[in-house]
């Protein structure tokens, strides 16, 4: 048997089930070397000795029929979990204790899995590379002093460097996939509507969705079939019929027809990431797909959309942390001043900035010009996806339009910063499902990521394309442990 | 203030002022639960004892609609013969405040749920029309309490959440005593369907009311001021009065009149600026992410419909064709539920026309002067139908009938108890009267002589005599017949 920690989630449980290994043996094993990952800077909240006696717990008299028996697991700091610290990645929640528990980390308990701690992630997920933390940056195990990508990047590093099996993250505008690309992953967003929001603390509704992030498609499918399920206290939640999704993992994917928007092909693109598009494209030919080439005539407009749709709900859904109920709270001379202290010491500048833009792009005179026309635009948006529905089964692009960049390379340029999501953020517009699975290096040794793009509420047909395409790239992450003494 | 009831008019020196006013009520929907979460809506609680994670608006709650409250606002809809729209929207409007957990009130701006109806108001001069503009759903907020501590406010979350319909009229109303009306009708078309209790104490009816004035005979409509947030109908009209001639002294003085928000102050009878136009809050209303356009179907509307009891208006129509009331009586026997189901079980068994003015008259006065609701009603509406019997029998006269009405009051007893106990049967035998009046002609012989002399106005001398020595229990119609044949 290979060392705990590398085996992949699947692995783990059948070893579990097994009976070779005991639910302690592998929370002990996990929660050991996030100890000696401090460097990494994953984790905002340890729950480390409560985990090894729910192990224990577990192992007394264990439910083996359970989809996730004694596995430990760390969760993105944006997960409500009751009587553990919740901060969003936030000072503004830097002493918040839910005392409920969000219904995404409740089903995976529920299949008898362990909360491990709390990951770092961008300050209430708004972010690209993790820097907006207020617990500061995460560290990529691909090299030192590299971003992990973000929002979800304590999420992707913990999962790469092996800290946790498996993990969950949300996603925005590309906050699971480009991470997931960053670190050599797996990431899928599913269709907005799958996971249910509550208790996940919000960025902008209409956008977040919660998701797994693993090692493989496959454990990318159970963690999905634990997670997705409809939830009367969430109003967007869908009730349509999930599949089982790892039962039904197949890499029987002929026939299937994969489309390649052209609009993808945007300016000044690295001649690697056009290069892996190229591979991307061998790989899926190669599984006995037919490719075309489709059109998505608005994906320019998708970012320019997104940083008005998401701020102006952002902008919104922010104003309850304001030092009165919960939370950080500054003293004021009156209530307007403890406000005003509150919020400016209590969020970081990227938030900030968001709700400032978010403020003003609903503000009366410019509702219209702003927020209403880029309603307007997310429909044509949409109606692009439908239309290349039409005609194709799932969309094949880039996940990132680069590799992972340094830490502090982009904190001063927000703009190229948010370009990061440019390829990831129309998904989001659209409320598709979408993956990110790793497909190559760069001539740093970077891991790069591809994207597939799916139809609403067929993940499955994602999975099992991202499943075969998985088997004919073979990815080896590098990861050296550098962090590690 | 012109004499002339039916018009409201401010005159100055050769000017006459007419009053614009629209109001936007604000009532409690009834209903065990809040809008969006599942907490209880009872009033009188402790602090803070019926709030959940999502009236706190912690991280990650979530609204979920309540169904009933969208039901009720239909029917509320359908009461006012206003459209109900198949497909509404829920906006956030943006402010904060200390008691405004959210940072946003979840409302509805663009798309209500009901559009536009008409009310109904019964003046003294004839009927009037009053349009509904819109009526929409969304969420009471917290209340702020400033007077426990010197230093400190305190908040109290167990308002937060709860559902109101905001119902706008149009600018239809032209005097307080219209106002007085308009929302009596609409208190009682909702007390009617069940949908808001009207209670002004509790706070479950407010206004906020839009006055503008305008020179009689114009069209245009002045600049407004709304006052906001007035709790009972009296500081309505008191306010209007007080706002409409405020406006008119600043025309008369050559000056404008800013738009603004006001305040009433009851205390001193006037109203003062909260907030001009100018620092009027920008809501930044958008539509809820957290909730999708509520959509309802003609089928789930009709059964709503169904459900619809008898309103106002067409109670009043059938009281009058049916039990051949006068429209002042029927209006005030329609005015709540309560009042109607009364008399209706009243006259099952006994006299439309005297149990009409029993309502009206000694009963209403009784509960005025106890300050008792009629179902709090000291007499059943089975007794003072007995009551009304015995009366329309000839077993007492009108006049005793008060006396056992009294002692009703005192004790829901039957009253031919009451009649038999005190004694109070009246004396309708002809033998035992003659004896009587033959003995009050005697004892007066000399008023009898004057009488037959042509002092007819001594006749009722004699009757008051005999009523006298029978303890009012003589049948006056008896002893008239009796005692003209005997002078």
């Amino acid at each position: 048997m290979s060392e705990i920690t590398k085996q992949s989630l699947s692995e783990l449980i059948k070893n579990i089930k097994d009976k070779k290994l005991s639910s302690t043996e592998v929370t002990k094993a996990f929660v050991e070397r996030s100890e000696k990952s401090k460097k990494l800077n994953a984790y905002v909240t340890e729950d480390f000795s409560a985990a090894i006696d729910k192990a224990k717990k577990f192992d007394e008299n264990p439910n083996l029929d359970l989809k996730l028996p004694g596995i430990p697991m760390a969760v993105k700091d944006l997960f409500c979990t009751k009587n553990v610290k919740t901060t969003a990645g936030s000072k503004m929640l830097n002493n918040f204790i839910p005392t409920y528990e969000s219904t995404v980390t409740q089903n995976i308990w529920n299949e008898g899995a362990i909360l491990l701690g709390k990951l770092n992630c961008d300050e209430f997920a708004m972010g690209s590379s993790n820097e907006t933390s207020f617990f500061g940056n995460v560290q990529n195990p691909i090299d030192k002093d590299l971003v992990p990508g973000g929002s979800s990047g304590g999420s992707s590093s913990a999962v790469a460097a092996q800290l946790t099996p498996i993990t969950i993250g949300t996603d925005t505008g590309g906050s699971i996939r480009q991470p997931a690309s960053f670190t050599g992953t797996v990431g899928l967003k599913p269709t907005y509507g799958s996971c249910s929001r509550y208790g996940i603390v919000a960025f902008a509704s209409s956008l977040d969705q919660a998701g797994p992030m693993a090692q493989n498609v496959k454990d990318c499918a159970l963690l999905n079939e634990v997670i997705s399920s409809y939830d009367e206290k969430d109003s967007t939640s869908i009730d349509f019929k999930r599949n089982n999704y790892s039962k039904e993992l197949t890499n029987n994917i002929k026939g299937k027809k994969i489309g390649i928007p052209k609009e993808y092909r945007i300016d000044g693109m690295p001649k690697e990431i056009e290069d892996l598009w190229k591979k991307g494209i061998e790989y899926v030919k190669d599984c006995g797909t037919e490719i075309l080439d489709i059109s998505l005539p608005h994906t320019n407009y998708a970012l320019p959309t997104y940083y008005i749709v998401a701020p102006a709900e952002a902008s919104s859904n922010l104003a309850r942390y304001d030092g009165v109920k919960y939370g950080f709270r500054a003293d004021g001379e009156n209530l307007i001043d403890m406000y005003e202290k509150t919020r400016s010491e209590g969020f970081g500048a990227e938030v900030q900035r968001r709700i400032m833009i978010g403020t003003y792009v609903l503000s009366s005179g410019y509702y219209d010009a702003y927020y209403l026309k880029a309603q307007k635009v997310r429909k044509l948006i949409k109606n692009d996806f439908d239309e290349a529905y039409k005609k194709v089964d799932a969309i094949l692009t880039p996940s990132t339009p680069s590799s992972a960049f340094k830490i502090g390379e982009k904190t001063n340029d927000p703009v190229s910063m948010y370009l990061n999501d440019i390829f990831t953020v129309p998904v989001n517009l659209a409320g598709l499902p979408g993956i990110s699975i790793p497909a190559g290096h760069d001539a740093k040794g970077y891991p790069l990521g591809l994207q597939i793009i799916g139809k609403a509420f067929d993940e499955q047909n994602l999975l099992n394309i991202a499943y075969a395409m998985e088997e004919k790239i073979n990815f080896k992450n590098k990861i050296t442990d550098w962090w590690i003494k | 203030m012109s004499k002339d009831k039916s018009e409201y008019l401010i005159n100055r020196k050769d000017n006459q002022y007419e009053v614009v006013i629209g109001l936007e009520v604000h009532a409690q929907v009834t209903s065990e639960s809040k809008l969006f979460s599942t907490s209880s809506t009872k009033f009188g609680a402790e602090p803070n004892t019926q709030v959940s994670l999502v009236d706190a608006a912690l991280p990650g709650m979530l609204p979920v609609i309540n169904e009933y409250c969208v039901k009720q606002a239909i029917k509320t809809g359908i009461g006012l013969k206003a459209k109900i729209n198949k497909r509404s929207v829920f906006d956030r409007k943006n402010y904060f405040y200390a008691d405004l957990p959210q940072g946003y009130q979840i409302s509805q701006f663009k798309d209500p749920i009901v559009g536009e109806g008409k009310v109904i108001l019964d003046m003294p001069d004839g009927q009037k029309e009053v349009g509904i503009e819109r009526l929409h759903l969304e969420q009471d907020a917290g209340k702020s309490i400033h007077d426990l501590d010197p230093k400190n406010t305190f908040v109290d979350l167990n308002r937060s959440g709860v559902a109101l319909m905001e119902i706008v009229s149009k600018p239809d109303l032209r005097s307080p005593y219209e106002v007085n009306a308009y929302v009596k009708k609409l208190r009682s078309i909702m007390r009617y369907l069940g949908t808001c209790d009207g209670n002004m104490q509790e706070g479950s009816l407010r206004a906020d009311v839009n006055v503008s004035v305008r020179k009689k005979g114009t069209k245009e409509f002045g600049t407004r001021c709304e006052i906001k947030n007035v709790n009972s109908i009296k500081f309505m009209q008191m306010a209007i009065e007080y706002e409409a001639n405020r406006q008119v002294d600043l025309i008369e003085d050559g000056q404008s009149i800013d738009q603004e928000t006001r305040l009433f102050d009851t205390k001193k009878n006037e109203t003062r600026s909260m907030r001009s136009k100018e620092d009027a809050h920008d809501y930044r209303y958008f539509p809820d992410p957290d909730l999708l356009p509520l959509e309802v179907s003609d089928d789930f509307i009709e059964k709503l419909q169904l459900e619809i009891p008898e309103l106002p208006d067409e109670k009043k129509k059938r009281f009058i064709e049916k039990f051949k009331l006068s429209p002042y009586e029927a209006t005030i026997l329609v005015s709540d539920n309560e009042t109607s189901n009364y008399f209706e079980n009243v006259i099952k068994k006994s006299d439309v026309k005297l149990a009409t003015n029993w309502i009206i008259g000694e009963l209403f006065a009784a509960l005025n002067e106890k300050n008792l609701e009629i179902i709090e009603s000291p007499i059943s509406a089975g007794n003072l139908s007995k009551l009304i019997n015995l009366i329309k029998d000839g077993t007492i006269s009108g006049k005793i009938a008060k006396t056992v009405f009294e002692h009703m009051l005192e004790e829901d007893k039957d009253p031919k108890k009451i009649v038999e106990e005190k004694g109070l049967k009246q004396e309708s035998d002809p033998k035992a009267l003659e004896a009587l009046i033959d003995k009050v002609i005697d004892d007066n012989r000399e008023k009898a002589t004057e009488y037959k002399s042509g002092k007819v106005k001594l006749f009722g001398f004699f009757v008051g005599q005999v009523m006298k020595v029978s303890g009012g229990k003589a049948n006056p119609q008896l002893v008239n017949e009796i005692l003209k044949k005997k002078l």
